[in-house]
């Protein structure tokens, strides 16, 4: 599909790089304040997608994305499996159990394993999505020749 | 055996991820990694069948358990129940993967459907493990949404439309359920299942009461296809994939429907007479109006899906009568008869529906059709799929020596012995017209003289859909066994104690 | 009692829409009002008087908050949603290829 106009190209140049950097922002500070894995995924995705829709996808090897979104989407769920059987080996030998120490509250590197839980679901929403705007995109583009 | 609890859930979830990312890298991966993770599973579950005897075992998930005597965690409980569920979620998932080796070999995306399929099980598993009353919705929506994309799996005009249906219906069940969770929470400020019942022995207001439970069965009757909420169920079950079809209509109505319906209604809510009668009355009429609607069908695979509304009405009918039967407090050994025929009907039944649908996958798969004018004289081609399905139709139709002989004749002596005489009527009719649908079927699909030149030219199934096939014709056999009553103290006794001593579940679980 | 029967009022709003349209994607948008109409009425039933939000400032005293437990159980609600929303546009978008319409009075190959 075609891109649009200058003006939103250029726009989208300078604010792409900013809504990307907020949502790792609201992934990293998920356990201090509202927001976490869910919603800094989506926003994530979200600086994908404008890129992609402001500059057209004509210039996308989109099978060669699609994959990568989707590997992406598949490591992320399987790291938040094995951390949380991992958890099983460590402490109260429990599935899903807090083995990390857990610091003061308040501050960013504390609350033991949830920072790093936020992390991964974080990666994986943001494949998710960005694999169904991809996967819309190759039908629409495959299904128009 | 406390830390297997988890790994039921977390194994296929793993697999089915993995399959997705290796099965691009690696050609044939799949065919290998689904079953081998398959196998584990019911490894894992003859281990537990076999320890648990009569106890309950009860994990809390990230070692929250009580604060101050409230549970604040997440529990899954592994009690008799439950471990049958999971022998026939893990069996017939096992059955149906090794009999879709070959028939999907004609799709294009295999690794996802594998991967699909685990998530599935993994679902599944999860509802039957639950003990907390949302961990229990969201595992019930893992899986359905992945049955939405299994049921559209082969892109063709009726599999998009029946699809589209199932997922508008399914997700207003998901809604009503979801309003129904958050009004409970609202009266007991908890979500874990032994603590409602425990504040609801204390006392209730009962309107509340009986509009929660109402919308319950509303919800719980989408997912579980009883009338009037079936009008998904013959579209989704006839379009889909056979093997999806033996699995959605064995064992996914009864895992995310009839089992949630009779867990939170025997062991969460405390009997009330209104809402018994109206799920005996549910159950009745399913049966009847399933039955009557299957005579007239011609699609062979349709015939099967309101036949499974029918069976479904049966099972639903026996609970009900089981909890009129403990209301009425005089005659204890009905109720237990009543219960345990259900309980054993279920069981009967996803052995049973499950392979007349693997059957009806057998000779779609030879025939590329479904429609039963256009077949006949199919006896002497495929011997095994003719044998099968016949030892099928005569366990679903209640000839003796088959199993649903025996679960079908536990459920109308229990209601003769609650002088429940409509009710056993309505049962016995219904199982003579059952028996009239399925001599239809074999007549017009094995029996007739041959509808043309071409059709004698079909050779059988290749081997792993006819060792399927003759794998669930040998269980109904060897299931017809469970009506002995020696046999039945020690696995079906269990099952139904845990649901009938529904205080000493509470206490079990949280133990105060 | 106002906001709960409004809530309600949103319900029967998205319900009406998912019964009487007949464009496949406005039957998509009504599921999602009465979506997220319960959704409302989860949240609302967590609310406590002169409750705060429930984030914990530390070295602040003891405070009233409002519940947490019922904008978890959202949180989740919502990602199903989600995901529910993206396959059943996935399916339409298929239907519309095959069948060339979104109107489901054409869409009827199965009946009976």
């Amino acid at each position: 599909m075609e891109g649009m106009s200058i003006i939103v190209k250029k726009v989208t140049q300078l604010m792409v790089g900013i809504i990307f950097m907020f949502g790792i922002y609201i992934i990293l500070h998920g356990h201090l304040s509202p927001g976490g894995g869910f919603a800094g995924g989506v926003l994530i995705a979200g600086a994908f997608i404008l890129l992609i829709l402001a500059f057209g996808s004509s210039s996308l090897k989109l099978k060669k994305e699609v994959a990568g979104s989707s590997n992406t989407e598949s490591i992320g769920i399987l790291m938040v499996v094995v951390m949380a059987v991992m958890a099983m080996l460590f402490g109260a030998k429990v599935f899903f159990f807090n083995f990390l120490p857990k610091g003061e509250a308040g501050e960013l590197l504390s609350a033991g394993v949830i920072p790093l839980y936020n992390i991964f679901i974080g990666i994986e929403v943001a494949g998710a999505i960005l694999t169904i705007f991809l996967a819309l995109i190759i039908f629409k583009e495959e299904s128009s020749k | 055996m406390d830390a297997l609890i988890p790994l039921f859930i977390v194994i296929p979830l793993i697999s089915a991820f993995l399959i997705m990312i290796l099965g691009k890298l690696v050609k044939g991966f799949h065919r290998y990694f689904a079953p081998l993770t398959l196998l584990v599973l019911l490894a894992m579950t003859i281990i537990v069948f076999a320890n648990l005897g009569g106890s309950s075992l009860q994990y809390t998930v990230g070692g929250w358990g009580l604060e101050k005597g409230i549970p604040v965690g997440i529990f899954m409980v592994l009690d008799a129940f439950s471990v049958l569920m999971l022998c026939i979620i893990n069996l017939l998932g096992f059955i149906a993967l090794f009999y879709s080796f070959s028939y999907i070999a004609k799709y294009t995306a295999e690794s996802n459907y594998y991967s699909l399929f685990c998530l599935i099980i993994a679902g599944m598993n999860g509802v039957v493990l639950s003990g907390d009353l949302f961990n229990l919705c969201v595992f019930l929506e893992v899986s359905v949404i992945a049955s939405y994309a299994l049921v559209a799996f082969g892109v063709g005009k009726t599999e998009l439309e029946a699809s589209y249906k199932y997922q508008i219906l399914g997700s207003l069940g998901f809604m009503l359920i979801l309003l129904a969770v958050g009004l409970i929470y609202w009266k007991t400020k908890t979500l874990n299942i032994a603590d409602i019942r425990q504040v609801f022995e204390a006392g209730y207001s009962k309107p509340y009461y009986i509009f929660v439970q109402v919308l319950l069965i509303a919800g719980f009757g989408l997912k579980a296809a009883i009338i009037p909420f079936h009008a998904w169920l013959p579209d989704a079950h006839s379009s889909a994939p056979s093997p999806i079809s033996a699995m959605l209509s064995g064992v996914l109505i009864k895992a995310v429907g009839i089992y949630v319906i009779i867990r939170l209604f025997f062991n969460m809510f405390v009997f009330s007479y209104e809402i018994a009668l109206v799920l005996t009355s549910l159950g009745a009429i399913s049966m009847v109006v399933g039955s009557l609607l299957a005579i007239v069908q011609w699609d062979l695979k349709r015939l099967l899906a309101y036949s499974s509304i029918s069976q479904i009405g049966y099972v639903l009918m026996a609970f009900g009568m089981g909890i009129l039967l403990l209301l009425r407090g005089n005659n204890e050994a009905a109720a237990v008869l009543a219960i345990g025929g259900g309980i054993y009907h279920m069981i009967n039944h996803a052995v049973f529906k499950g392979l007349l649908f693997l059957n009806a996958g057998s000779i779609e798969h030879r025939l590329d059709t479904r429609n039963l004018k256009e077949m006949g004289g199919l006896s002497t081609a495929m011997p095994i799929t003719s044998t099968t399905s016949f030892m099928g139709s005569m366990s679903i139709s209640g000839i003796p020596p088959f199993n649903g002989f025996f679960s079908k004749l536990i459920i109308i002596v229990a209601a003769i012995n609650g002088k429940f005489y409509l009710l056993a009527t309505l049962a016995v009719v219904v199982s003579i017209i059952t028996l009239a649908y399925f001599l239809k079927f074999q007549r017009f699909a094995f029996f007739n003289k041959s509808a043309g030149e071409a059709l004698s030219k079909i050779r059988e199934v290749p081997f792993p859909m006819s060792f399927s096939m003759i794998v669930l014709a040998t269980l109904c056999l060897a299931l017809s066994l469970l009506a002995i009553p020696s046999v039945s103290e020690l696995i079906l006794r269990p099952a139904i104690d845990v649901l009938m001593q529904s205080d000493l579940y509470s206490t079990t679980i949280i133990g105060i | 009692m106002t906001v709960y029967l409004l809530c309600f009022v949103l319900f029967l709003v998205g319900l009406y829409g998912l019964i009487t349209r007949r464009n496949l994607i406005k039957i998509i948008i009504s599921k999602s009002i009465t979506e997220f109409s319960v959704f409302l009425i989860l949240v609302l039933i967590g609310y406590i008087d002169q409750g705060l939000a429930p984030i914990v400032d530390p070295g602040t005293s003891h405070q009233v908050y409002v519940d947490p437990l019922p904008q978890a159980m959202v949180l989740t609600a919502i990602v199903i949603g989600l995901a529910t929303t993206a396959m059943l546009m996935a399916i339409a978008i298929r239907l519309y290829r095959k069948y060339k319409t979104f109107d489901i009075r054409e869409i009827k190959n199965l009946r009976g």
